[in-house]
């Protein structure tokens, strides 16, 4: 990443102030609603909902109107893996991390925020690594550029976590450092990765079960002292118990079948498969375990585990009944996942609405969100991302974008501001050589 | 050249160390008294025994046996204390990061290893935790450090071992004594927390592991005073909780001192400590002024690192900055300000500065920012006192208080200032004089 450049836009944009949340009405735009079809109309905008959406609606007094003539209206983009807002990823020191969280480094600072509201993303999911066979817990956020850490979170998503299978987690291994300093560390292989979940769950198991023996102790009126709270296997009983959303990072088929069968024999499912390259040749046993997948458009061969990968994977998979979305696991990709989405058109001929809902309802549907956002409808929030042309061009610039019926980014403000911003910042320069002339460096040694 | 200096030094040193007779009694006669708690008395009388502060006041008498100092043209404020440090500790192994300089973000000092020197597997192997370590334990008068921190008018520190997540347990210390159980004024003041991860040796390895370190610790020591409590209660036929001295650290810290650089840092911090029911002081908060209200909000504490955020001495002069840097530059003296005006109760500590100009220079950055005077020796005595509970007996110039003073000609943290000499204990030191400024070493 290029630090100065990050810092640059950075400086451009933090200046622009998050508009008050009055009602808003867009007009005259094409609306692609996803699930209830394309049509000219307007959408109305209250307290962070959308309250109406027609060919026609009535403006409220008190709204303001904005005429978004010749623009089309798409639900904010949903990006269900993506590693933006945190200050660290990976916990790779042990083979089990479930007991860190992205929450506790949750960074609203991140200038990815704000470039990814600027490619019409509004809600992303945090994932931590994959350096570990389980990793640790993930974090949904709406991209909300300029509020706190805690006032990012999407309130009443379901908890989710990180597995990984295949290299990433087998690498620790089998590379120690040249020195030496660094231990090698179980797994080494794709047998070891099974074992280690295997062994992870049927630990939380027996966690389990002494929770239930201290309940029932209690239950009889007794006093006992409770079993220590353990942080790592927490998270694994609440998947046991369908309370947290596993995502796992995949590649292989072999290994796919593997993860389904083995959460199967714990009586637990896979909410999404991660990567998950070679999805299309058991897209049948993904869709029968209820399994979404959550995969790249054209991305591969960056890794042997990587290689057997074609960019008719996310058609197939839609076509095999797969849920299946589209994800970025890059602040770059993530500014143009719109492009992303289209390019299922050129491979596998998706149809807008099915392209369009790999970066939407689809993964709103991953993440357990799909009632609050994903599409345009009465009633879900205002998370919206206009554009100038239609989304799946190559050509479509984003001009605005609204979470919760606020705006987040609008390009003519950002791009007036920036005068402003580079004249202070001239003058911080100045003033700062200045202060560095009067208190001249030490004398070199 | 450098060997002539530091011989020159030592020597001023030892004659230092050296007390001539020291007085039962002594009286600063016809100065003008900080008080600090109370109004500057313009002219007034400080009689000092075994000590303490006998009396302050326009009038107060002198006792026939007490040495008298005239203070005519000199004003005498509370002696200075330094918010966190390292004085006193001169074992290195208990002191991180470059001296206890790093002030949170990412590294600190410290490897995650267990006390067997292998990697940390996880939480059970209390990884990077010292917590039981004592400051108190650890202090030495002879430390060399402790002469110049006197010279910039220091004669208390709030003295932490700094090495590791949790380092260990701090304590007020006075900067001056014959034994190193003379220095002592409390302990334990609170447990030293940084955010230290050994990057791929151990657990934890990262921020995320720091943290859910941190917190299962704390879950951990509930479980335990509560295990401890049952058996008290009833040792027959219960097999007894294993001793923990980790958890024993933690569990006896009146306090936390967690660090904060970014806002994000902050934010982050004031939640966390609500989550773990604990006690927190921020230290560092160079972007205290960005959050100023916040930290009101939460009646958290802070310590403002004096060590202002500067363009580092080898940085390529062609690599843009950012306007977010330039504005943090522009912007952080001006946070002992924000604080005040937000009524957030802060102190100042040195973080690793130790030429006394060079510490009145940073003060002064704070004032040219908007901070007053009044508030800036009140950041620097009576507040750093409160924090750490002993405003009982230091940070102001009042009847029953140790004796700790600064004596200045000039106002305090004025750049002409000359501080005369400092009292500690009822005992008087004079300043070094300033080194000759012929080939200074670079110190960082």
């Amino acid at each position: 990443m290029n630090r100065s450049r990050t810092g640059l836009a950075a400086a451009i944009l933090l200046a622009i102030p998050v508009l008050a949340a009055g009602p808003i009405v867009i007009q005259n735009a094409t609306i692609l609603t996803i699930t209830k079809g394309t049509f000219k109309g307007s959408v109305l905008m209250r307290d962070g909902k959308i309250v109406e959406v027609g060919e026609k609606i009535l403006v409220p007094a008190d709204a303001k109107v904005i005429d978004a003539s010749g623009q089309y209206l798409m639900p904010g983009i949903i990006d269900c893996h993506s590693h933006a807002a945190a200050d660290s990823i990976n916990e790779s020191s042990v083979s089990v991390s479930s007991m860190v969280a992205i929450e506790d480094v949750l960074n609203p600072e991140d200038i990815a925020i704000y470039r990814a509201v600027a490619g019409g993303v509004t809600t992303a999911n945090i994932l931590h690594g994959s350096a570990n066979s389980i990793g640790g817990k993930c974090s949904v956020i709406k991209m909300r550029w300029g509020k706190s850490a805690g006032e990012m979170i999407f309130k009443d998503a379901k908890p989710g976590i990180k597995f990984a299978l295949g290299e990433n987690p087998k690498r620790r291994g089998n590379i120690a450092a040249p020195n030496g300093a660094v231990p090698l560390r179980y797994p080494a292989t794709r047998m070891g990765v099974e074992d280690v979940i295997r062994e992870a769950f049927t630990e939380a198991q027996r966690y389990h079960s002494q929770w239930k023996a201290y309940a029932a102790q209690v239950a009889k009126g007794e006093s006992p002292l409770p079993p220590r709270r353990d942080l790592k296997l927490e998270p694994l009983m609440e998947v046991l118990e369908g309370k947290r959303l596993v995502h796992a990072h995949c590649y292989r088929a072999d290994e796919i079948l593997m993860l389904l069968r083995v959460a199967e024999e714990f009586h637990f499912r896979i909410k999404t498969l991660q990567h998950v390259l070679e999805g299309y040749k058991v897209a049948k046993e993904i869709q029968q375990h209820g399994a979404g997948a959550s995969t790249f458009s054209d991305w591969w061969a960056y890794k042997v585990e990587a290689f057997d990968a074609t960019p008719y994977n996310a058609a197939i998979m839609v076509r095999k009944g797969v849920l299946v979305s589209i994800n970025s696991d890059s602040d770059e990709l993530m500014r143009h996942l719109n492009t992303e989405a289209a390019k299922t058109q050129k491979y596998g001929g998706l149809t807008d609405d099915e392209a369009l809902s790999l970066i939407t309802i689809n993964p709103a549907k991953q993440l357990d969100i799909d009632k609050k956002v994903g599409s345009i409808e009465a009633g879900k929030d205002a998370d919206l991302a206009l554009f100038d042309k239609h989304p799946l061009s190559n050509f479509a610039k984003v001009q605005k974008v609204f979470i919760d019926g606020e705006i987040y980014f609008d390009r003519d403000a950002d791009l007036a501001a920036r005068p402003e911003r580079e004249a202070t910042k001239k003058t911080l320069l100045e003033r700062q050589k200045q202060q560095r002339k009067q208190s001249p460096a030490r004398k070199p040694l | 050249m450098k060997k002539a200096i530091c011989s020159l030094v030592l020597s001023v040193s030892g004659v230092m160390a050296i007390r001539a007779e020291v007085p039962s009694a002594m009286a600063i006669t016809n100065a003008r008294v900080v008080t600090v708690s109370g109004p500057i008395l313009p002219r007034a009388n400080i009689v000092m025994r075994n000590g303490l502060i006998e009396a302050v006041g326009e009038n107060a008498p002198i006792p026939a046996d007490a040495w008298v100092i005239e203070g005519e043209g000199l004003t005498v404020y509370p002696g200075l204390i330094n918010g966190l440090s390292t004085l006193g500790i001169t074992d290195s192994s208990a002191i991180g990061g470059g001296g206890g300089r790093r002030t949170g973000g990412g590294a600190g000092g410290g490897a995650a290893t267990t006390n067997t020197g292998a990697p940390a597997r996880g939480p059970e192997d209390r990884p990077s935790t010292t917590s039981w370590l004592r400051a108190a334990d650890l202090v030495r008068p002879s430390d060399k450090r402790l002469e110049t921190a006197r010279s910039a008018g220091f004669t208390t520190s709030i003295t932490f071992p700094t090495r590791g997540i949790f380092a260990g347990q701090g304590a007020v210390v006075n900067l001056a004594g014959n034994k190193p159980g003379q220095m002592l004024i409390t302990s334990p003041a609170g447990q030293y927390v940084s955010l230290a991860f050994s990057g791929f040796s151990g657990y934890p390895g990262s921020l995320l592991g720091v943290f859910a370190y941190i917190r299962q610790i704390y879950i951990d020591a509930d479980h335990y005073r509560l295990a401890k409590e049952m058996y008290a209660r009833n040792p027959s036929g219960v097999s007894r909780p294993e001793y923990d001295r980790a958890l024993e650290g933690v569990m006896e810290s009146p306090r936390v001192l967690l660090p904060a650089s970014r806002t994000v840092d902050i934010d982050r911090m004031i939640h966390f400590a609500a989550e773990l029911k604990i006690s927190p002081v921020l230290y560092g908060v160079p972007r205290g002024y960005t959050a100023a209200a916040r930290i009101a909000k939460a009646g958290v504490p802070v310590l403002v690192s004096l060590k202002w955020p500067e363009r580092r001495r080898d940085a390529d002069p062609e690599a843009p900055e950012t306007l977010e840097t330039l504005q943090l530059r522009d912007e952080a003296p001006s946070t002992p300000k924000a604080l005040a005006a937000a009524k957030v109760k802060f102190g100042f500590y040195s973080d690793g500065i130790e030429k006394p100009a060079d510490i009145a220079k940073a003060v002064k950055r704070a004032i040219d920012a908007g901070l007053s005077d009044d508030d800036a020796i009140r950041a620097f005595t009576l507040s750093t006192a409160e924090i750490f509970g002993v405003a009982d007996r230091l940070g102001s110039i009042e009847k029953g208080k140790i004796a700790n003073l600064v004596v200045t000609k000039g106002n305090l943290f004025e750049t002409n200032t000359k501080i005369q000499y400092v009292v500690i204990d009822g005992v008087k030191f004079q300043p070094v004089p300033e080194a000759a400024p012929a080939p200074t070493e670079e110190t960082n």
